[in-house]
């Protein structure tokens, strides 16, 4: 069994409709940390949840991707968030509830939620 | 980690830090056989015969950010807590192979958990970049996931949008239903 050709195609027309076509015209980027601590910590259920979330409120210009441990591994889960023309902000200790803080605040409203946020920075990602 | 497809996918972060643009994940759930079986291959530069030595000692790591590498030692460690075993192969410039057995009965033996958020996951890391083959045996059902045949339609410059990480998701799991 394979996915259908018909089902590529409905995803291929949603982000025609839905979505930029260039990962360099992102108007922002969120990096989950996802080394093992990140992992065994739940950064692959902060990634899940930060897609929902986007999508849900239909931000069109984000992209999403994953970096490696970025030493800091009791404050895991951790994710980076990039808006264009802005230094990247490093979230700390996530869970479900604050990252839906985060995507209405940060990511729509374009204000960092500070009692979330460790530092100012971002890491390598792959 | 509380479930098998999150060590599949701290194996594949290990298989993107060392370069590979082509990573395959079979899955074998042999049930007559009372058997799991996970294979993790990748094209990345593959480690030394030193490295591959120690590439089960949670105190070795080729990282630099902390001298500790857990992934394949976590791994192992929940291979043997269900009767299984941890094989590792690599050759330095060629590329790295893992393959994880476990008894599928057994108690201690982690869920499977959910892998196509464990491939979709891999895609946000690797986006444009990585290919990723992931095939999924349960008895003699078999789901195909090639992200090569996923090119062809879906342009790979989108494939770290929610919109489509998040439809993907959704397809390979209701495929996954579908031969379970």
């Amino acid at each position: 069994m394979k996915l259908k050709i018909g089902d590529l195609e409905k995803i291929r027309d949603k982000v025609k409709r839905t979505a930029i076509l260039r990962e360099g015209k992102a108007k922002a980027k969120v990096t989950v940390h996802m080394g093992t601590c990140g992992i065994a910590a739940g950064a692959r259920d902060i990634l899940s949840k930060m897609m929902h979330e986007i999508e849900r409120n239909k931000i069109k210009d984000v992209i999403i991707t994953t970096s490696g441990c970025a030493g800091l591994c009791s404050r895991e889960p951790m994710a980076t968030v990039e808006i264009s023309g802005k230094p990247p902000v490093k979230y700390v200790n996530l869970n479900a509830d604050k990252v839906k803080k985060i995507v209405l605040n940060h990511l729509i409203g374009g204000k960092i939620v500070n009692e979330y946020a460790l530092a100012i920075g971002s890491e390598r990602t792959h | 980690m509380d479930e098998l497809a999150l060590h599949v996918l701290d194996i594949v972060e290990n298989s993107l830090a060392a370069g590979a643009d082509r990573i395959r994940i079979a899955v074998d759930e042999d049930r007559r056989h009372n058997r799991l079986v996970i294979r993790i291959r990748d094209n990345g530069r593959g480690m030394s015969a030193r490295a591959l030595k120690r590439s089960m000692d949670p105190f070795y790591t080729t990282k630099t950010v902390r001298r500790i590498g857990l992934g394949l030692s976590l791994m192992a460690q929940a291979c043997r807590a269900a009767g299984g075993r941890l094989d590792v192969r690599s050759t330095r410039g060629r590329g790295t192979s893992v393959r994880a057995e476990f008894v599928f009965d057994h108690i201690d033996r982690q869920p499977l958990g959910n892998m196509a958020l464990t491939v979709v996951n891999i895609m946000a890391a690797g986006g444009a970049g990585v290919d990723i083959a992931y095939e999924h045996k349960i008895a003699r059902r078999v789901f195909r996931f090639d992200t090569r045949a996923v090119r062809k339609i879906v342009p790979p410059e989108t494939w770290r949008q929610p919109a489509v990480l998040n439809a993907l998701c959704k397809r390979i799991e209701q495929a996954l239903k579908s031969i379970s």
